[in-house]
Protein backbone atom coordinates (compact mmCIF):
# COMPACT_ATOMS: atom_id res chain seq x y z
CA UNK A 1 0.00 0.00 0.00
CA UNK A 2 1.18 3.41 -0.83
CA UNK A 3 -0.22 6.32 0.77
CA UNK A 4 -1.41 9.14 -1.84
CA UNK A 5 -1.61 12.76 -0.68
CA UNK A 6 -3.71 15.62 -2.64
CA UNK A 7 -5.91 18.60 -1.85
CA UNK A 8 -9.66 17.83 -2.01
CA UNK A 9 -12.15 20.39 -2.51
CA UNK A 10 -9.46 22.66 -0.79
CA UNK A 11 -8.81 20.21 1.99
CA UNK A 12 -5.47 18.44 2.26
CA UNK A 13 -6.33 14.76 2.46
CA UNK A 14 -4.83 11.32 2.25
CA UNK A 15 -5.34 7.83 1.90
CA UNK A 16 -4.00 4.45 1.35
CA UNK A 17 -4.06 2.80 -2.13
CA UNK A 18 -2.97 0.30 -4.58
CA UNK A 19 -1.52 0.89 -7.60
CA UNK A 20 -4.93 -0.24 -9.21
CA UNK A 21 -7.15 1.91 -6.96
CA UNK A 22 -8.84 4.48 -9.26
CA UNK A 23 -9.60 8.12 -8.02
CA UNK A 24 -12.93 7.15 -7.94
CA UNK A 25 -13.00 4.90 -5.50
CA UNK A 26 -9.90 7.06 -3.39
CA UNK A 27 -12.46 9.53 -3.23
CA UNK A 28 -15.54 7.61 -2.30
CA UNK A 29 -13.80 4.65 -0.33
CA UNK A 30 -10.49 6.09 0.87
CA UNK A 31 -12.31 9.47 1.95
CA UNK A 32 -15.58 8.63 2.09
CA UNK A 33 -16.41 11.37 -0.26
CA UNK A 34 -19.63 9.30 -1.97
CA UNK A 35 -21.36 12.09 -4.13
CA UNK A 36 -19.00 10.95 -7.16
CA UNK A 37 -21.36 8.44 -9.06
CA UNK A 38 -19.90 5.29 -10.72
CA UNK A 39 -21.96 4.72 -13.44
CA UNK A 40 -20.44 2.12 -16.18
CA UNK A 41 -17.04 2.09 -14.65
CA UNK A 42 -15.99 2.38 -18.44
CA UNK A 43 -15.27 5.51 -19.36
CA UNK A 44 -18.64 5.85 -20.85
CA UNK A 45 -20.95 7.62 -18.63
CA UNK A 46 -19.60 10.35 -17.18
CA UNK A 47 -21.13 10.30 -13.82
CA UNK A 48 -17.98 9.71 -12.08
CA UNK A 49 -16.31 13.43 -13.35
CA UNK A 50 -14.52 15.44 -10.90
CA UNK A 51 -11.97 18.03 -11.77
CA UNK A 52 -8.28 17.58 -11.68
CA UNK A 53 -6.35 20.70 -11.68
CA UNK A 54 -9.13 22.60 -13.04
CA UNK A 55 -9.50 20.28 -15.86
CA UNK A 56 -12.65 17.65 -16.28
CA UNK A 57 -12.01 13.93 -15.74
CA UNK A 58 -13.37 10.36 -15.50
CA UNK A 59 -12.43 9.70 -12.19
CA UNK A 60 -13.46 6.13 -13.08
CA UNK A 61 -10.23 6.51 -15.64
CA UNK A 62 -7.17 7.89 -13.69
CA UNK A 63 -5.45 6.07 -11.32
CA UNK A 64 -5.36 8.11 -7.64
CA UNK A 65 -1.49 7.52 -7.82
CA UNK A 66 -1.18 8.88 -11.00
CA UNK A 67 -2.76 12.49 -9.64
CA UNK A 68 -0.91 12.27 -6.09
CA UNK A 69 -0.54 15.69 -5.21
CA UNK A 70 -3.05 17.10 -7.69
CA UNK A 71 -5.79 19.76 -7.00
CA UNK A 72 -9.35 18.14 -6.46
CA UNK A 73 -12.60 19.05 -6.95
CA UNK A 74 -15.89 17.11 -6.51
CA UNK A 75 -19.82 17.88 -6.03
CA UNK A 76 -19.03 17.78 -2.40
CA UNK A 77 -17.07 21.10 -2.91
CA UNK A 78 -19.72 22.91 -5.48
CA UNK A 79 -21.60 24.04 -2.46
CA UNK A 80 -21.54 27.56 -1.11
CA UNK A 81 -19.70 28.14 2.23
CA UNK A 82 -22.83 28.22 4.28
CA UNK A 83 -23.80 24.85 2.87
CA UNK A 84 -26.62 26.49 0.55
CA UNK A 85 -26.36 24.96 -3.45
CA UNK A 86 -23.82 26.33 -5.88
CA UNK A 87 -25.51 28.41 -8.51
CA UNK A 88 -25.45 25.78 -10.88
CA UNK A 89 -26.89 22.72 -8.00
CA UNK A 90 -29.71 25.56 -7.83
CA UNK A 91 -30.33 25.97 -11.54
CA UNK A 92 -30.59 22.05 -11.86
CA UNK A 93 -32.79 22.14 -9.16
CA UNK A 94 -35.43 25.23 -10.22
CA UNK A 95 -35.04 24.19 -14.29
CA UNK A 96 -35.77 20.27 -12.76
CA UNK A 97 -32.53 18.98 -14.74
CA UNK A 98 -32.51 15.76 -12.61
CA UNK A 99 -34.89 13.01 -11.97
CA UNK A 100 -33.23 10.35 -10.44
CA UNK A 101 -29.91 12.57 -9.53
CA UNK A 102 -27.16 9.59 -10.23
CA UNK A 103 -25.88 11.62 -13.27
CA UNK A 104 -26.06 14.74 -12.00
CA UNK A 105 -23.03 15.34 -9.98
CA UNK A 106 -21.18 14.45 -13.54
CA UNK A 107 -23.67 17.08 -14.83
CA UNK A 108 -22.76 19.82 -12.48
CA UNK A 109 -18.89 18.96 -12.53
CA UNK A 110 -18.66 19.12 -16.58
CA UNK A 111 -21.15 22.10 -16.65
CA UNK A 112 -19.06 23.91 -14.07
CA UNK A 113 -15.93 23.17 -16.19
CA UNK A 114 -17.61 24.60 -19.51
CA UNK A 115 -18.85 27.90 -17.54
CA UNK A 116 -14.96 28.46 -16.25
CA UNK A 117 -13.67 27.78 -20.25
CA UNK A 118 -16.97 29.26 -21.90
CA UNK A 119 -19.06 31.94 -19.30
CA UNK A 120 -22.07 32.34 -21.48
CA UNK A 121 -22.24 29.07 -24.18
CA UNK A 122 -24.92 28.93 -26.61
CA UNK A 123 -27.16 25.74 -26.60
CA UNK A 124 -25.35 23.43 -28.57
CA UNK A 125 -22.45 24.69 -27.13
CA UNK A 126 -23.63 22.81 -24.11
CA UNK A 127 -25.12 20.17 -25.82
CA UNK A 128 -21.72 19.64 -27.35
CA UNK A 129 -19.91 20.19 -24.40
CA UNK A 130 -21.81 17.63 -22.36
CA UNK A 131 -21.52 14.78 -25.09
CA UNK A 132 -19.55 12.46 -22.56
CA UNK A 133 -22.03 12.68 -19.78
CA UNK A 134 -25.39 10.52 -20.51
CA UNK A 135 -28.83 10.89 -18.50
CA UNK A 136 -31.16 7.73 -18.59
CA UNK A 137 -34.07 10.28 -17.21
CA UNK A 138 -34.31 13.42 -18.26
CA UNK A 139 -33.92 13.55 -21.82
CA UNK A 140 -31.18 16.31 -21.56
CA UNK A 141 -33.47 19.28 -22.46
CA UNK A 142 -34.31 20.56 -19.04
CA UNK A 143 -30.27 20.05 -18.16
CA UNK A 144 -29.34 22.17 -21.47
CA UNK A 145 -31.89 24.85 -19.84
CA UNK A 146 -30.32 24.64 -16.00
CA UNK A 147 -27.12 24.88 -17.62
CA UNK A 148 -27.61 28.45 -19.97
CA UNK A 149 -29.92 29.46 -16.68
CA UNK A 150 -27.09 28.97 -13.95
CA UNK A 151 -24.69 31.26 -17.15
CA UNK A 152 -27.19 34.06 -16.32
CA UNK A 153 -28.96 33.77 -19.39
CA UNK A 154 -32.39 34.54 -20.26
CA UNK A 155 -33.84 30.65 -20.60
CA UNK A 156 -37.68 31.03 -20.89
CA UNK A 157 -37.81 31.04 -24.39
CA UNK A 158 -36.23 27.63 -24.64
CA UNK A 159 -38.16 24.88 -25.57
CA UNK A 160 -39.08 21.85 -23.66
CA UNK A 161 -39.40 19.84 -26.57
CA UNK B 1 -8.20 -5.05 -12.23
CA UNK B 2 -4.59 -7.16 -11.33
CA UNK B 3 -2.78 -5.10 -9.44
CA UNK B 4 0.38 -3.60 -9.94
CA UNK B 5 3.40 -1.55 -9.16
CA UNK B 6 2.97 2.00 -10.24
CA UNK B 7 6.07 4.34 -10.60
CA UNK B 8 6.13 7.91 -12.32
CA UNK B 9 9.40 8.67 -13.84
CA UNK B 10 10.44 12.26 -14.10
CA UNK B 11 12.49 11.77 -17.07
CA UNK B 12 12.38 9.62 -20.59
CA UNK B 13 15.98 8.27 -19.52
CA UNK B 14 14.31 6.91 -16.25
CA UNK B 15 10.59 5.79 -18.31
CA UNK B 16 13.19 4.12 -20.66
CA UNK B 17 14.83 2.36 -17.36
CA UNK B 18 11.60 1.21 -15.72
CA UNK B 19 10.42 -0.12 -19.11
CA UNK B 20 13.31 -2.30 -18.95
CA UNK B 21 11.20 -4.24 -15.82
CA UNK B 22 9.66 -7.61 -16.87
CA UNK B 23 5.95 -7.46 -17.77
CA UNK B 24 6.09 -3.31 -17.86
CA UNK B 25 3.95 -0.99 -19.65
CA UNK B 26 3.20 2.49 -20.37
CA UNK B 27 0.57 4.84 -18.89
CA UNK B 28 0.30 8.01 -20.67
CA UNK B 29 -3.93 9.20 -20.44
CA UNK B 30 -5.37 6.03 -19.68
CA UNK B 31 -7.95 6.39 -21.70
CA UNK B 32 -7.64 3.18 -23.80
CA UNK B 33 -5.63 1.20 -21.38
CA UNK B 34 -7.21 1.69 -17.64
CA UNK B 35 -10.56 0.32 -20.06
CA UNK B 36 -8.24 -2.88 -21.18
CA UNK B 37 -6.83 -3.75 -17.76
CA UNK B 38 -10.23 -3.61 -16.26
CA UNK B 39 -11.20 -5.99 -19.02
CA UNK B 40 -7.84 -7.97 -17.99
CA UNK B 41 -7.17 -7.86 -21.46
CA UNK B 42 -3.87 -6.07 -20.29
CA UNK B 43 -2.37 -7.25 -17.04
CA UNK B 44 0.92 -5.03 -16.90
CA UNK B 45 3.03 -5.60 -13.73
CA UNK B 46 4.64 -2.42 -13.67
CA UNK B 47 2.72 0.65 -15.07
CA UNK B 48 5.11 3.54 -15.93
CA UNK B 49 3.12 6.39 -16.06
CA UNK B 50 4.41 9.06 -18.91
CA UNK B 51 2.47 11.84 -17.46
CA UNK B 52 5.27 13.59 -14.92
CA UNK B 53 7.64 13.66 -17.83
CA UNK B 54 7.70 17.52 -18.83
CA UNK B 55 10.13 16.79 -21.85
CA UNK B 56 7.26 14.69 -23.46
CA UNK B 57 4.87 17.65 -23.17
CA UNK B 58 3.93 20.96 -24.86
CA UNK B 59 3.09 22.21 -28.39
CA UNK B 60 5.87 23.81 -30.66
CA UNK B 61 7.79 25.23 -34.06
CA UNK B 62 11.04 23.63 -34.35
CA UNK B 63 13.31 21.96 -37.18
CA UNK B 64 10.78 20.40 -39.89
CA UNK B 65 7.51 21.59 -38.24
CA UNK B 66 5.11 21.72 -35.19
CA UNK B 67 6.67 19.45 -32.47
CA UNK B 68 4.08 17.70 -30.17
CA UNK B 69 5.31 15.98 -26.94
CA UNK B 70 3.93 12.50 -26.81
CA UNK B 71 2.11 13.06 -23.27
CA UNK B 72 0.80 16.07 -24.28
CA UNK B 73 -3.34 15.96 -24.08
CA UNK B 74 -5.45 16.18 -27.00
CA UNK B 75 -7.39 18.98 -25.11
CA UNK B 76 -3.88 21.04 -25.13
CA UNK B 77 -3.38 20.50 -29.07
CA UNK B 78 -6.93 21.74 -29.49
CA UNK B 79 -6.23 25.00 -27.59
CA UNK B 80 -2.81 25.29 -28.71
CA UNK B 81 -2.23 24.40 -31.96
CA UNK B 82 -4.63 25.98 -33.86
CA UNK B 83 -2.54 29.28 -34.73
CA UNK B 84 -0.56 26.89 -37.24
CA UNK B 85 -2.26 23.58 -38.04
CA UNK B 86 -5.64 24.49 -37.58
CA UNK B 87 -6.63 20.89 -38.74
CA UNK B 88 -4.62 19.09 -36.38
CA UNK B 89 -6.27 21.47 -33.73
CA UNK B 90 -9.94 20.65 -34.87
CA UNK B 91 -8.97 17.45 -35.02
CA UNK B 92 -8.19 17.12 -31.61
CA UNK B 93 -10.93 19.40 -30.51
CA UNK B 94 -13.38 16.68 -32.00
CA UNK B 95 -11.92 13.27 -29.99
CA UNK B 96 -14.60 11.73 -27.77
CA UNK B 97 -15.73 14.13 -25.21
CA UNK B 98 -14.19 16.98 -23.09
CA UNK B 99 -12.96 14.58 -19.83
CA UNK B 100 -11.17 12.11 -22.58
CA UNK B 101 -9.47 14.95 -23.85
CA UNK B 102 -8.23 16.21 -20.57
CA UNK B 103 -6.29 12.92 -20.37
CA UNK B 104 -5.83 10.97 -23.77
CA UNK B 105 -2.62 12.01 -25.13
CA UNK B 106 -1.65 11.51 -29.00
CA UNK B 107 1.03 9.43 -27.82
CA UNK B 108 -1.10 6.83 -26.20
CA UNK B 109 -3.64 6.95 -29.74
CA UNK B 110 -0.84 6.79 -31.84
CA UNK B 111 1.13 3.69 -30.35
CA UNK B 112 -2.79 2.19 -29.72
CA UNK B 113 -3.47 2.55 -33.51
CA UNK B 114 -7.02 1.68 -32.87
CA UNK B 115 -8.60 1.56 -36.86
CA UNK B 116 -10.96 4.03 -36.04
CA UNK B 117 -8.88 6.62 -33.61
CA UNK B 118 -8.31 9.94 -35.41
CA UNK B 119 -4.88 10.82 -35.00
CA UNK B 120 -3.08 8.18 -37.11
CA UNK B 121 -5.20 9.88 -40.36
CA UNK B 122 -3.51 13.29 -39.32
CA UNK B 123 0.28 11.56 -38.90
CA UNK B 124 -0.45 9.67 -42.51
CA UNK B 125 -1.88 12.45 -44.05
CA UNK B 126 0.89 15.11 -43.14
CA UNK B 127 3.79 13.05 -43.40
CA UNK B 128 4.53 13.19 -39.67
CA UNK B 129 7.32 11.90 -38.41
CA UNK B 130 6.98 9.38 -35.20
CA UNK B 131 10.21 10.32 -32.84
CA UNK B 132 11.23 7.58 -29.95
CA UNK B 133 14.06 7.07 -27.57
CA UNK B 134 15.38 5.18 -30.04
CA UNK B 135 14.47 6.58 -33.31
CA UNK B 136 12.53 8.56 -35.88
CA UNK B 137 10.26 6.63 -38.10
CA UNK B 138 8.41 8.12 -41.00
CA UNK B 139 4.69 8.16 -40.57
CA UNK B 140 4.15 5.85 -43.82
CA UNK B 141 6.51 2.97 -41.53
CA UNK B 142 4.83 3.36 -38.63
CA UNK B 143 1.39 1.97 -39.54
CA UNK B 144 1.39 -1.71 -40.09
CA UNK B 145 -2.46 -2.75 -39.82
CA UNK B 146 -4.80 -2.62 -36.70
CA UNK B 147 -3.31 -1.80 -33.28
CA UNK B 148 -0.37 -2.75 -34.93
CA UNK B 149 2.94 0.08 -35.27
CA UNK B 150 6.61 -0.64 -35.96
CA UNK B 151 7.52 -0.20 -32.38
CA UNK B 152 9.16 -2.44 -30.57
CA UNK B 153 8.91 -3.50 -27.07
CA UNK B 154 9.84 -1.24 -24.29
CA UNK B 155 9.93 1.60 -26.99
CA UNK B 156 8.65 4.96 -26.08
CA UNK B 157 6.95 7.36 -28.40
CA UNK B 158 8.76 10.81 -27.01
CA UNK B 159 7.20 13.11 -30.03
CA UNK B 160 5.70 13.94 -33.22
CA UNK B 161 6.54 16.29 -35.72
CA UNK B 162 4.01 17.60 -38.46
CA UNK B 163 5.52 19.60 -41.56
CA UNK B 164 2.96 22.42 -42.09
CA UNK B 165 0.70 21.87 -45.33
CA UNK B 166 -0.64 24.40 -47.32
CA UNK B 167 -4.07 23.95 -46.85
CA UNK B 168 -5.31 20.94 -44.62
CA UNK B 169 -8.85 19.29 -43.08
CA UNK B 170 -10.34 16.63 -41.09
CA UNK B 171 -13.85 15.22 -41.62
CA UNK B 172 -15.03 12.48 -39.43
CA UNK B 173 -18.26 10.95 -39.54
CA UNK B 174 -18.54 9.94 -36.09
CA UNK B 175 -19.92 6.16 -34.37
CA UNK B 176 -23.30 8.01 -32.77
CA UNK B 177 -22.52 5.77 -29.37
CA UNK B 178 -18.65 5.87 -29.45
CA UNK B 179 -17.77 9.65 -31.23
CA UNK B 180 -14.90 7.20 -32.86
CA UNK B 181 -14.90 7.60 -36.54
CA UNK B 182 -16.95 5.61 -38.51
CA UNK B 183 -14.49 6.81 -41.23
CA UNK B 184 -12.41 9.38 -41.11
CA UNK B 185 -10.85 11.56 -43.96
CA UNK B 186 -7.52 13.48 -43.19
CA UNK B 187 -6.55 15.75 -46.62
CA UNK B 188 -3.33 17.84 -46.22
CA UNK B 189 -1.65 19.85 -49.48
CA UNK B 190 1.98 20.59 -49.52
CA UNK B 191 3.59 21.56 -52.27
CA UNK B 192 4.85 18.54 -53.06
CA UNK B 193 1.42 16.81 -53.80
CA UNK B 194 -1.46 16.48 -52.02
CA UNK B 195 -1.63 13.39 -49.30
CA UNK B 196 -5.26 11.88 -48.32
CA UNK B 197 -5.20 9.82 -45.19
CA UNK B 198 -8.48 7.55 -44.20
CA UNK B 199 -9.16 6.23 -40.99
CA UNK B 200 -12.59 4.23 -39.56
CA UNK B 201 -12.81 2.42 -42.66
CA UNK B 202 -10.35 -0.28 -43.60
CA UNK B 203 -9.65 -3.85 -41.88
CA UNK B 204 -6.17 -2.45 -42.19
CA UNK B 205 -6.21 0.53 -40.33
CA UNK B 206 -5.68 3.65 -41.44
CA UNK B 207 -4.26 4.01 -45.00
CA UNK B 208 -3.77 6.43 -48.00
CA UNK B 209 -5.97 6.80 -50.63
CA UNK B 210 -3.50 7.02 -53.87
CA UNK B 211 -6.01 7.53 -56.83
CA UNK B 212 -7.71 10.50 -54.82
CA UNK B 213 -3.80 11.98 -54.26
CA UNK B 214 -3.26 12.17 -57.78
CA UNK B 215 -6.67 13.36 -58.84
CA UNK B 216 -6.02 16.39 -55.90
CA UNK B 217 -2.67 16.71 -56.39
CA UNK B 218 -3.54 17.41 -59.84
CA UNK B 219 -6.37 20.10 -59.30
CA UNK B 220 -6.91 20.61 -55.61
CA UNK B 221 -11.04 20.51 -55.66
CA UNK B 222 -13.91 17.92 -54.39
CA UNK B 223 -14.83 17.48 -58.30
CA UNK B 224 -11.20 16.09 -59.10
CA UNK B 225 -12.27 12.93 -57.34
CA UNK B 226 -16.23 12.46 -58.58
CA UNK B 227 -15.08 9.53 -60.71
CA UNK B 228 -12.73 7.75 -58.66
CA UNK B 229 -14.79 4.13 -56.88
CA UNK B 230 -13.64 3.07 -53.36
CA UNK B 231 -12.97 -0.93 -53.42
CA UNK B 232 -15.48 -2.36 -50.57
CA UNK B 233 -13.48 -5.07 -50.37
CA UNK B 234 -11.29 -4.81 -47.49
CA UNK B 235 -13.30 -2.18 -45.69
CA UNK B 236 -15.36 -2.96 -42.15
CA UNK B 237 -18.64 -3.73 -42.04
CA UNK B 238 -20.48 -4.06 -38.85
CA UNK B 239 -23.72 -2.72 -37.49
CA UNK B 240 -22.78 0.55 -37.39
CA UNK B 241 -22.33 0.37 -41.29
CA UNK B 242 -21.70 -2.15 -44.60
CA UNK B 243 -18.35 -2.26 -46.07
CA UNK B 244 -20.01 -0.74 -49.47
CA UNK B 245 -21.26 2.46 -46.86
CA UNK B 246 -17.87 2.54 -45.66
CA UNK B 247 -16.66 2.57 -49.00
CA UNK B 248 -18.60 5.59 -50.29
CA UNK B 249 -18.61 7.29 -46.85
CA UNK B 250 -14.75 7.21 -47.98
CA UNK B 251 -15.39 9.46 -50.85
CA UNK B 252 -17.77 11.42 -50.08
CA UNK B 253 -16.13 12.52 -46.60
CA UNK B 254 -13.09 13.15 -48.96
CA UNK B 255 -14.83 15.47 -51.23
CA UNK B 256 -15.50 16.93 -48.00
CA UNK B 257 -12.08 17.83 -46.61
CA UNK B 258 -11.02 19.00 -49.73
CA UNK B 259 -14.37 21.66 -49.84
CA UNK B 260 -13.32 22.47 -45.96
CA UNK B 261 -9.53 22.95 -46.64
CA UNK B 262 -10.81 25.59 -49.16
C1 LIG C 1 -15.37 7.71 -24.41
C2 LIG C 1 -14.14 7.73 -25.29
C3 LIG C 1 -14.23 8.29 -26.55
C4 LIG C 1 -13.11 8.34 -27.38
N1 LIG C 1 -13.24 8.89 -28.61
C5 LIG C 1 -12.17 8.93 -29.44
C6 LIG C 1 -12.25 9.52 -30.73
O1 LIG C 1 -13.29 10.06 -31.13
N2 LIG C 1 -11.16 9.50 -31.52
C7 LIG C 1 -9.98 8.98 -31.09
O2 LIG C 1 -9.02 9.01 -31.84
N3 LIG C 1 -9.86 8.42 -29.88
C8 LIG C 1 -10.92 8.39 -29.05
N4 LIG C 1 -10.79 7.83 -27.80
C9 LIG C 1 -9.48 7.28 -27.42
C10 LIG C 1 -8.65 8.34 -26.76
O3 LIG C 1 -8.21 9.28 -27.70
C11 LIG C 1 -7.45 7.73 -26.06
O4 LIG C 1 -7.01 8.74 -25.22
C12 LIG C 1 -6.29 7.29 -26.90
O5 LIG C 1 -6.63 6.38 -27.87
C13 LIG C 1 -5.22 6.64 -26.04
O6 LIG C 1 -4.44 7.62 -25.48
P1 LIG C 1 -4.03 7.59 -23.96
O7 LIG C 1 -3.07 8.72 -23.77
O8 LIG C 1 -5.24 7.60 -23.12
O9 LIG C 1 -3.23 6.22 -23.87
P2 LIG C 1 -3.21 5.04 -22.81
O10 LIG C 1 -4.56 4.51 -22.62
O11 LIG C 1 -2.46 5.48 -21.60
O12 LIG C 1 -2.30 4.00 -23.58
C14 LIG C 1 -2.74 3.33 -24.74
C15 LIG C 1 -1.65 2.36 -25.21
O13 LIG C 1 -0.51 3.07 -25.68
C16 LIG C 1 0.67 2.74 -24.94
N5 LIG C 1 1.39 4.01 -24.81
C17 LIG C 1 0.89 5.17 -24.29
N6 LIG C 1 1.77 6.17 -24.46
C18 LIG C 1 2.85 5.64 -25.10
C19 LIG C 1 4.08 6.20 -25.56
N7 LIG C 1 4.37 7.52 -25.41
N8 LIG C 1 4.96 5.39 -26.18
C20 LIG C 1 4.67 4.07 -26.35
N9 LIG C 1 3.51 3.50 -25.95
C21 LIG C 1 2.61 4.26 -25.32
C22 LIG C 1 0.16 2.13 -23.65
O14 LIG C 1 1.09 1.24 -23.11
C23 LIG C 1 -1.10 1.44 -24.12
O15 LIG C 1 -0.80 0.22 -24.72
C24 LIG C 1 -11.88 7.79 -26.94
C25 LIG C 1 -11.78 7.22 -25.66
C26 LIG C 1 -12.89 7.19 -24.83
C27 LIG C 1 -12.78 6.59 -23.47
S1 LIG D 1 -18.35 5.77 -14.18
FE1 LIG D 1 -16.72 6.87 -15.04
S2 LIG D 1 -17.46 7.31 -17.00
FE2 LIG D 1 -19.06 6.08 -16.20
S1 LIG E 1 -31.39 12.08 -13.65
FE1 LIG E 1 -31.39 9.92 -13.69
S2 LIG E 1 -29.67 9.51 -14.94
FE2 LIG E 1 -29.83 11.64 -15.13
Amino acid sequence: MTKVSMTVNGRAVSAETEGRTLLSAYLREGLRLTGTHVGCDTSQCGACVVHVDGKPVKSCTVFAQDVAGADVRTIEGMANADGSLGVIQQAFQDHHGLQCGFCTPGMVMSAAALLAENPKPTEHEVRHYLEGNICRCTGYHNIVKAVMAASGQDVSALAAE
Amino acid sequence: MHNFDFVKPASIADAVKAMGHDGAQALSGGQTLIPTMKQRLAAPTVLVSLTGISEMKGVCMGEGGLHIGAATPHAVVAAEAGAVYPALAALAAGIGDPAVRSKGTIGGSLANNDPAACYPSAVLASGATVVTNRRKIAADDYFQGMFTTALDEGEIITEVVFPIPQKAAYVKFNQPASRFALTGVFVAKYPGGVRVAVTGASASGVFRWAEAEAALSANFAAGAIAGLTVDASGMIGDLHGTQAYRANLVKVLTGRAVTAAG
